[in-house]
């Protein structure tokens, strides 16, 4: 309970410190706007922001090692904080080029973009280009096994590391860092895959629906409804039990049963959008237009809806994505997903996780497991920011 | 008055109609196993007399439709049936004390009720204030330091939370254990103290959800005109958002608390999983794992149910505090 009682003393001292802050500032500069109008809360934000950041230096700056013993805090700490640093460099780089290259168009979509839409672009290229050049990338195979397992990290040979593995090798001595590379090869493109699916058959049912309207909306509707009352990750579960039993006796991969599964369960929500934002094209007089061209139903979804309906569904594309991309992982984690002898995140974080544990004493042998849920993490933060970014700027919100 | 008890019964039988289509799904799905359940429990070298044993006593050699009334019959009646490990259990051993699937989930579900409650007084006072305070000063640097951390963190997978969490409060500094093995009879002290890991996680990923919609509900409403009056009347902002924004945007944040409990009930499963906290979520893995249909089936019939009612109560709350849906025309 120590620690319960530092931090109100903590508080405390803040609240004393932001009082003063406002006072003197009152006080020195004759009551300027600024200070005479802050409210204690904004003094007190102030302060404390300064206050955690002047812990948060002091932290970085404490020795790596006391008497030989390394401080994992303060190790995980500057990996952290360094690796923050180095994304916010690379993204404001990466818009300094996107606002020099390219073509007009391009260059003015740089201008306007923040900082963290510029990072999400960034990092989604950078994992494009990885899961196509999987293969040339990785040192080794995702599958190959070597004589030594259990490689710690780091390359040390003095801690137990090897050169010729820099993140180690896993239990049964597969080399991580090219089981991460083709990781992003797997799961990134089972995921698009799967979304992909997921928009082809939920969007074109749901223009139809806009369309024709009538019983058949009806009848879908009411099974989107009925599939959307359950949980999504817990149907995953139920199916994906079921698709064991049937893989066994077809001999069919498990793989394709869950991309099947999650596109059906995912089209469910692509539907209710296309349906939605179809319904509001539909009575447009162009499509009036077409209709009395004689135009036929393919062309009225793909060459009239389509284009006009792409912003919403664009953004719903990244969030979906996100969506199934997490709804594989995890499945992948709690061990019913992607197939062993396939590289993927997922798996490899539930493998690995148990060399957390040795944290405190050998940080390096904690970092395989972070780095897989990392690469999870990263990816999904990055869409999200992108998708975020372009809602923020198809809205017009300002405020 | 009447108005509103109609809408309520209304939602309440469109609600039991939902659960009762969601059974036959789950029912349809479970009956699609190729070969049937009497295999699934004897395993490959099972004899057919057995099997046709097993058949008879569970009778599966009725039709669809007395199969799934007499299931329904009994999940109604709270005979969720006997799991397969217990049975496989039974019929290589011998013995006669079978758990029912009840007795197995009983515990369980009550653990993951502690858990999404212990999670849900952490996650709606923080998310509400925090919402509250970025629509107060939004664009400032407070605000843009939130919204790029509850979007990471909504973002991020809840095992990647889990184990940073785990990281920082259970291996680098040992304040809380990693393993949440609670049981009956546990001290409340001591019970808390290793819920907390799993209750901060689910913490993170709810609270992210809920302030964001309640800074973007408090903000749509700062453009209203009754908001411009108040403000020029003179008052503080903090007394313009928390008296005049505030009550107003109540049904679009009670209806995104609703939501997120739901979601806390379904998506405590992985979390459950990390911290092997012995909830339900914990346990229909791995009945999925080990294909125990029965315990499968009733955990999902019971995830439903819960996420129906969760959708319900939001839906019925939300027309409770919007007097233009309580009065439709």
């Amino acid at each position: 309970m120590s620690w319960l009682l530092n931090l109100i003393l903590v508080l405390i001292v803040t609240a004393v410190v932001a009082w003063v802050f406002r006072f003197f500032g009152q006080k020195f500069t004759h009551n300027k706007p600024f200070f005479r109008d802050m409210p204690f809360v904004v003094a007190f934000g102030y302060v404390a922001g300064l206050l955690v950041l002047i812990a948060a230096v002091s932290y970085y700056f404490r020795p790596l090692e006391v008497n030989g013993v390394p401080s994992a805090g303060v190790i995980f700490f500057r990996w952290a904080v360094q690796g923050f640093i180095g994304f916010a460099i690379a993204a404001y780089l990466f818009r300094l080029f996107g606002r020099a290259v390219g073509t007009a168009g391009t260059r003015k979509l740089f201008r306007a973009m923040p900082l963290t839409a510029a990072f999400g672009v960034l990092v989604i290229l950078l994992y494009a280009l990885v899961s196509i050049f999987a293969g040339s990338i990785a040192p080794y195979g995702q599958e190959e096994i070597f004589t030594n397992a259990n490689i710690v990290p780091g390359g040390n040979p003095i801690m137990g590391g090897d050169p010729n593995f820099p993140l180690g090798t896993d239990q049964i001595g597969r080399d991580i860092y090219s089981r991460l590379i083709y990781g992003a090869q797997n799961t990134v493109g089972i995921a698009f895959a799967t979304t992909c699916l997921a928009f082809f058959v939920g969007g074109s049912l749901g223009f139809l629906v806009a369309i024709v309207g009538g019983w058949l909306d009806q009848i879908l509707s009411r099974a989107v409804d009925v599939l959307m009352a359950i949980p999504a990750l817990i149907f995953a579960l139920l199916l994906m039990t079921i698709a064991s039993v049937w893989s066994n006796q077809l001999g069919i991969d498990r793989t394709i049963f869950m991309i099947l599964i999650i596109a059906m369960i995912d089209s469910t929500r692509v539907y209710r959008l296309a349906r939605a934002v179809g319904q509001s094209i539909v009575v447009m007089d162009y499509i009036e237009a077409a209709k009395l061209r004689g135009e036929g139903m393919g062309y009225l979804i793909f060459k009239e809806i389509l284009p006009n309906a792409m912003a919403p569904l664009l953004a719903e594309f990244g969030l979906r994505f996100c969506f199934v991309f997490l709804t594989i992982a995890s499945l992948s984690f709690l061990g019913v997903g992607i197939q062993p002898p396939l590289a993927d995140w997922g798996t490899m974080v539930k493998d690995l996780s148990q060399f957390i544990n040795f944290a405190a004493f050998a940080p390096n042998v904690a970092t395989a497991p972070l780095l897989a849920a990392g690469a999870i993490a990263l990816l999904t933060v990055a869409v999200n920011f992108v998708v975020d970014w372009m809602l923020h700027k198809s809205s017009g919100l300002k405020d | 008055m009447g108005s509103i008890f109609q809408i309520i019964l209304q939602r309440l039988a469109l609600g039991a109609l939902t659960l009762q289509i969601v059974s036959i799904v789950i029912f349809v799905a479970v009956n699609a196993l190729p070969g049937d359940f009497a295999q699934a429990i004897l395993g490959q070298g099972a004899t057919d007399e057995a099997v046709a044993q097993i058949r008879a006593d569970l009778g599966l050699d009725q039709n669809y439709f007395t199969r799934y009334f007499s299931w329904l019959v009994n999940v109604l009646t709270g005979n969720l049936g006997i799991s397969f490990a217990q049975m496989n259990f039974a019929s290589n051993m011998g013995g006669d004390q079978l758990v029912g699937v009840v007795e197995q989930i009983a515990p369980r579900f009550k653990a993951t009720m502690f858990l999404a409650g212990v999670t849900a007084i952490f996650a709606v006072p923080i998310s509400i204030t925090l919402g509250v305070l970025a629509a107060l000063y939004r664009n400032s640097i407070f605000d843009r330091a939130v919204n790029i951390t509850t979007l990471s963190s909504i973002s991020s997978p809840e095992f990647f939370l889990a184990y940073i969490l785990i990281l920082v409060l259970a291996v680098l500094n040992p304040i809380f254990p990693s393993l949440s093995n609670v049981y009956e009879g546990m001290a409340l002290g001591e019970k808390l103290n290793r819920t907390m890991l799993p209750a901060l996680t689910l913490t993170l990923v709810v609270t992210a959800h809920m302030m964001r919609m309640t800074r973007a509900a408090i903000i749509n409403l700062l453009a209203s005109p009754y908001i411009e009056m108040a403000r020029l009347k003179g008052i503080s902002p903090m007394r313009v958002i928390v008296r005049h924004a505030l009550p107003n945007a109540l049904a679009p944040i009670i209806n995104v608390i609703a939501l997120n409990l739901a979601y806390l009930i379904t998506g405590v499963v992985v979390v459950e999983v990390v911290f092997v906290y012995p909830g339900i979520g914990q346990l229909f893995v791995d009945s999925v794992k080990i294909r125990d249909i029965p315990v499968v089936q009733a955990c999902c019939l019971i995830f439903a149910a819960a996420y129906i009612l969760l959708n319900l109560m939001a839906d019925i709350l939300s027309i409770l505090s919007n007097p233009r849906l309580r009065h439709p025309k």
